[in-house]
């Protein structure tokens, strides 16, 4: 097991590594910081100063070393829009994405797999219906459209809910509510389809002729079994969120690390970029290692 | 075991024969109609109403819906410069059809090439192909969509190729992991036993049998790519005006939302009833393309998996 | 009129299929006593395990129905008992085994749990449940029992996985024992241990054994009594001994019949010189050496058989000749030049000569592609053996050779029966009017009438054509109607070697022996002999 996760462990690092050097170079095609953050009638001398003090003058290759070795030390420099550190600044965002990202993923997982596993034991009831019909809004769905729907319905006519912000609990339901709907299209499926691929299985079939009752075959023979699929399809879709849900954050004002992300890129905030990108990136590979964990302890085929 | 049944004796012609299958599922027959009109109006839909669509009428301004005392074309109502929505929303499809084709046509075509190659090339190949696909997983699209959208302009060509960059890794992976099941299996050793040379098993043997499971993924990852148009637009870093999307017609109506909902809500529709559509197609192809499961369709039965 | 411990009573059970209702079963009746064999013999599609599903309670996995009929387990109708007493019957009064036990083990449970948990199930304590399985595994001979509870079922080997299985239906010393298929996929070694290890478990609880198979060796080496069943119907009933001597109904005749392993031994001809020379054949996947110096020769139109248990590398060695894989040592003559040594467009012209047919042709043919595509593919291959005006009269011909019609050339693969798949693939085969064709348990997966057609098909045109034939066969009385000679392979070497009467009728090596002694005989008075011998082999 070890190995596995090991062997996993080196192939993520690579990936990050490119993506860190892929970062630095496509980030400064992007245009001059120093054009965009100093007025238009900014004399070429400020100019100059202002690219001096941010190392921008430097050739390429040096303001790289720098950049790596920054990186490894963990440090960011400061945003060049709110005089902090830039860690500081995303790790703030970040903790708002966590908690959104968490919730939403717990209430997902519950509800798709609830509702899916109760859609397969009722292939072609009512209740199926109901859950590919919601799979299918899920799937298709804009979430921009159901976000700016959703204001209109819950809180410009009905007024039962805020608008932006995340000062009280009711702050939450809104976003929340909009990143629920796609996961919860997608899992459902998986788990219907594992649900059903696992009842019908030999397995199944011996435990029933031993005589175990029908519950402990759902919970204890079927559910694990048909798990697996469904974990790796969990993952995918919490590192999305983990990513920042910009479209989100950004109609309901939510302070989170993908408003942060697009904010910093409009305004060419170097530092902050970097740091979400790798924040971010290493909170993905931490999910994906839990992952890789959950899987190998429920499948020990894979263990060995 | 089955036994051989006679009614392919006639073999009728493949396309009344998909044709039949789709009539079967009903769902799936209304989305093909839908998505059918859709490319009706990206294909005819500037030509026939460019003129309507980008006259600006001050007295229509934001103009209710289902009405017809202005005409035909204000049945959606108008948006804030006075432009009829039905017309706008037509002449949108192209734009938005063309963007989404583009990205999946494209990053189909490389992601499933280089997943042919790294699914039937060594294992070095195959590994730096694999690594490759990870990185565009884990580089933020947004972050990738801004920096190509600012080097170049934000143009359709340029949006085309951001969108099918993100979306390269999923045929990739899913080719690659295709063709490592699929060389395996006996009747392509059996191609071997005969001589066939790699390129014959690759385009006869191989493609042909992960070509549905591809095209089934595409119908689904159109829907995907124009979602994530949409959005980008919507943030203002996709298309810019006078160039319409769907996408970017729900971002010029939020600002009208609590006195004009509809300027939002026509082209947010559309949006839904195109990406469902191609949802419901690809649930039906995935079983029509699949000679194991055909028969659940071609009995017209009702379907169950 | 006695009570039986199991009587089945006018039977039906009818299924939804792809094609529609099918009835599965129509009107089938039998009995099973306390303490006796029952084997239900039937080919696939005879509805052998329809029965069985039914007295288990599992006639809803596919969907299907009983429409008529009783099924009394002492005097009860199981049929009319509510479903908490039926789960309660099972496992504790009826147990079942299945054919395939790693899929029926449920892969992410430790065994030991999956044992105790039968019992469990049932209310027995789990330090109880715990103590019989560990007694139970001793039994059915498991090495280091202790250890083996706590593994998963891919850690054990397919005759052990079976034993497993055997340990979990015994926990509560059932009355019945229901073995569906129990020993189909394990090597005739392993098979005949697992048949002696129920018949003397079933010797110490006097439960009632059914037992359904497909194997007339089977029934005359286990079953007291065999009710045959054709298409859903019981066509006759008897002991093994009357059956195979007495046997009134035409279809247990034919099965009979097709039972291999009873013609005469042909005579390899020594005359012609050798078209192959395989000399010191070597294969390792890294450490481990699955094939050790094999030399064999093959003379022109010899049928050459390679027999061995599953892991004796049998398969390599088609493989390796093929270039299906590459070989580690060793040399490969065909007529002088050494198949091993070519580059791959050396051996495209080489590859005319040498043709493979598959174990299982529902995987061997491209199911995208229709028979004509599939046939012709080979001219489209090498150019030059066939103008492309003439491939559609050459497929009319070749389908009439194997015993198909011209218009299946229109046809895709998943339309035919196995049978008529096999013999597609032989047709594909024979499009390159090769010299060698290679047959890898081509027709272990088909049912023994239709492998005994096939087996017809291959021996005419062997006649017809003088083709060499390399027939990898783990199943040895199909060999010895079909071969020359006989290869005997264990562990990746060449145990022994020799014309087939040398082999079957004077074997020398000890493992020649005990495989000889471990096949069933579908004569249940030479499967008495058989038994005495591998009774003293095993001393």
């Amino acid at each position: 097991m070890s190995s596995m996760l090991g062997k996993r462990a080196v192939s993520s690092f690579i990936s990050l590594m490119v993506l860190i050097v892929l970062v630095f170079f496509l980030s400064r095609l992007t245009g001059d910081p120093a054009a965009l953050y100093l007025p238009v009638d900014a004399s070429e001398a400020m100019r100059d100063n202002f690219r001096e003090i941010h190392g921008l003058n430097d050739p390429v290759l040096v303001q790289f070393t720098h950049y790596i070795t920054d990186l490894v030390c963990f440090d960011f420099g400061d945003s060049l829009r709110k005089a902090r550190p830039a860690l500081e600044v995303v790790l703030d965002s970040f903790t708002w994405t966590l908690q959104l990202a968490l919730i939403t993923m717990a209430l997902v997982s519950a509800a798709a797999i609830a509702l899916g596993s109760l859609a397969a034991f009722h292939v072609g009831s009512w209740l199926d219906r109901l859950a590919s019909g919601l799979s299918l809004i899920g799937a298709s769905a804009p979430d921009f459209w159901i976000a700016i729907v959703g204001i209109v319905l819950f809180s410009v006519t009905l007024g039962w809910l805020p608008t932006s912000g995340t000062g009280t609990v009711w702050h939450w339901v809104l976003p929340i509510a909009v990143l629920f709907i796609r996961p919860f299209g997608l899992i459902l499926q998986v788990v219907r389809g594992s649900m059903i691929t696992a009842l019908g299985s030999a397995y199944v079939k011996t435990a029933r002729a031993k005589g175990v009752r029908n519950r402990p075959v759902i919970f204890v023979h079927t559910l694990r079994n048909a798990m697996l699929p469904v974990i790796t399809v969990i993952g995918d879709q919490a590192a999305a969120l983990l990513n920042g849900a910009v479209v989100v954050e950004t109609i309901f004002g939510f302070p989170g690390v993908g408003k942060l992300m697009i904010d910093s890129i409009l305004q060419r905030d170097f530092n902050v970029i970097l740091a979400a990108i790798m924040v971010t990136a290493l909170a993905i590979f931490l999910m994906n290692l839990l992952i890789d964990i959950a899987y190998a302890l429920l499948d020990p085929r894979i263990r060995t | 075991m089955a036994t051989p049944t006679t009614d392919d004796t006639k073999a009728p012609g493949a396309l009344r024969r998909y044709a039949r299958m789709l009539w079967a599922d009903k769902l799936a027959c209304a989305a093909a109609l839908f998505l059918l009109m859709m490319l009706l109006f990206a294909v005819f839909g500037p030509t026939l109403l460019d003129g309507a669509a980008s006259k600006q009428n001050l007295r229509a301004r934001n103009a209710a819906p289902f009405t017809l005392e202005r005409g035909f074309l204000y049945l959606l109502g108008g948006d804030a410069l006075g432009r009829p929505l039905l017309a706008r929303i037509i002449v949108a499809a192209q734009n938005t059809l063309v963007i989404a084709a583009g990205a999946v046509a494209a990053s189909m075509a490389v992601g499933a090439t280089l997943g042919l190659i790294a699914g039937y090339a060594g294992r070095t190949t195959g590994e730096v192909i694999m690594r490759l696909a990870d990185v565009i997983m884990s580089f933020p699209s947004l972050l990738l969509a801004v920096i190509v959208l600012y080097m170049l302009e934000p143009s359709i060509g340029n949006l085309v190729l951001v969108l099918a960059i993100t979306r390269i890794p999923i045929y990739l992976r899913t080719t690659r992991a295709e063709v490592l099941e699929v060389r395996e299996r006996m009747f392509v050793q059996a191609a071997q036993v005969m001589g066939a040379s790699t390129l014959r098993i690759i385009f006869r043997h191989i493609l042909p049998v992960i070509l549905p499971t591809l095209l089934t993924i595409a119908t689904l990852d159109f829907a995907f790519v124009m979602l994530a148009e949409s959005a980008l637009s919507f943030l203002g870093i996709g298309i810019q005006p006078p160039e319409i999307t769907w996408g970017l017609m729900v971002s010029q109506g939020r600002q009208y939302l609590t006195s004009a909902w509809w300027l939002a809500f026509w082209p947010g529709l559309a949006i839904i009833l195109t990406t469902m559509s191609l949802n419901l197609l690809s649930s039906w192809m995935r079983i029509a393309l699949n000679p194991t499961q055909r028969w659940r369709l071609e009995l017209g039965g009702k379907r169950n998996d | 009129m006695t009570e039986h411990l199991l009587e089945v009573r006018d039977l039906s059970v009818r299924f939804h299929t792809a094609r529609g209702m099918v009835n599965a079963v129509n009107g089938i009746s039998w009995h099973l006593d306390r303490g006796e064999t029952l084997a239900i013999l039937g080919e696939s599609g005879s509805g052998k395990s329809v029965s069985a599903s039914a007295i288990m309670n599992l006639i809803d996995c596919p969907p299907g129905e009983i429409t008529s009929g009783q099924i009394l387990f002492e005097g009860r109708d199981l049929l009319t008992l509510d479903a908490e007493t039926r789960r309660d019957i099972n496992g504790r009064r009826i147990a079942m085994i299945f054919q395939d036990p790693l899929s029926h083990l449920n892969p992410v449970y430790p065994v030991g749990w999956q044992i105790a948990e039968a019992g469990m199930a049932h209310g027995l304590p789990r330090a109880k449940a715990r103590a019989r399985t560990l007694q139970l595994l001793t039994r059915v001979g498991i090495p280091d029992p202790e250890a083996a509870m706590a593994k998963y079922p891919h850690q054990f080997s397919g005759g052990q996985r079976q034993r497993l299985m055997i340990a979990m239906a015994l926990v509560l010393k059932p009355d019945i024992l229901i073995a569906d298929e129990p020993t189909t996929a394990l090597d005739v070694t392993v098979q005949a241990e697992v048949l002696s290890l129920l018949e003397e478990l079933q010797e110490e609880t006097g439960m009632g054994l059914l037992l359904i198979t497909h194997d007339l060796g089977v029934v005359a080496e286990a079953a007291d009594r065999a009710v045959v069943m054709e298409g859903g119907r019981v066509v006759e009933t008897g002991t093994p001994r009357d059956l195979y001597h007495g046997a009134s109904h035409p279809y247990t005749r034919k099965l009979l019949a097709a039972a291999p392993g009873k013609g005469e031994m042909r005579q390899p001809d020594e005359a012609p010189a050798p078209i192959l020379q395989v000399r010191g054949l070597e294969k390792s996947y890294g450490p481990f050496r699955a094939l050790r110096g094999v030399d064999f020769d093959l003379r022109a139109g010899e049928t050459l058989a390679v027999v061995g248990e599953s892991g004796s590398g049998k398969s390599t060695v088609a493989r390796l000749l093929l270039r299906l894989e590459e070989a580690t040592g060793g040399s490969a003559l065909w007529k002088g030049e050494d198949l091993l040594q070519k580059s791959p467009r050396q051996m495209a012209p080489l590859r005319r000569q040498l043709q493979m047919v598959f174990q299982d042709p529902t995987q061997s043919l491209a199911p995208h592609m229709s028979v004509f595509q599939i046939i012709s593919e080979a001219w489209a291959i090498h150019p030059g053996i066939l103008p492309k005006a003439r491939w559609r009269a050459r497929v009319a011909e070749l389908l009439e050779q194997v015993g198909l019609r011209p218009e299946h050339a229109e046809r895709h693969p998943h339309q035919f029966s196995g049978g008529q798949r096999q013999r597609i693939a032989i047709a594909r085969a024979l499009a390159l009017e090769p010299e060698l064709i290679i047959c890898d348990e081509a027709v272990s997966a088909l049912d023994v009438s239709i492998q005994a057609q096939v087996i017809d098909l291959l021996g005419k045109l062997r006649d017809e054509l003088g083709l060499a034939f390399i027939f990898i066969a783990h199943d040895l009385p199909v060999v010895r109607d079909f071969a020359d000679r006989v290869l005997v392979m264990q562990k990746g070497e060449i145990v022994e070697q020799g014309s087939v009467a040398q082999i079957f009728d004077a074997p020398q090596a000890l493992y020649t022996q005990r495989l000889l002694a471990a096949g069933l005989d579908a004569d249940p008075d030479v499967q008495a002999d058989r038994r005495a011998a591998r009774l003293a082999l095993a001393k």
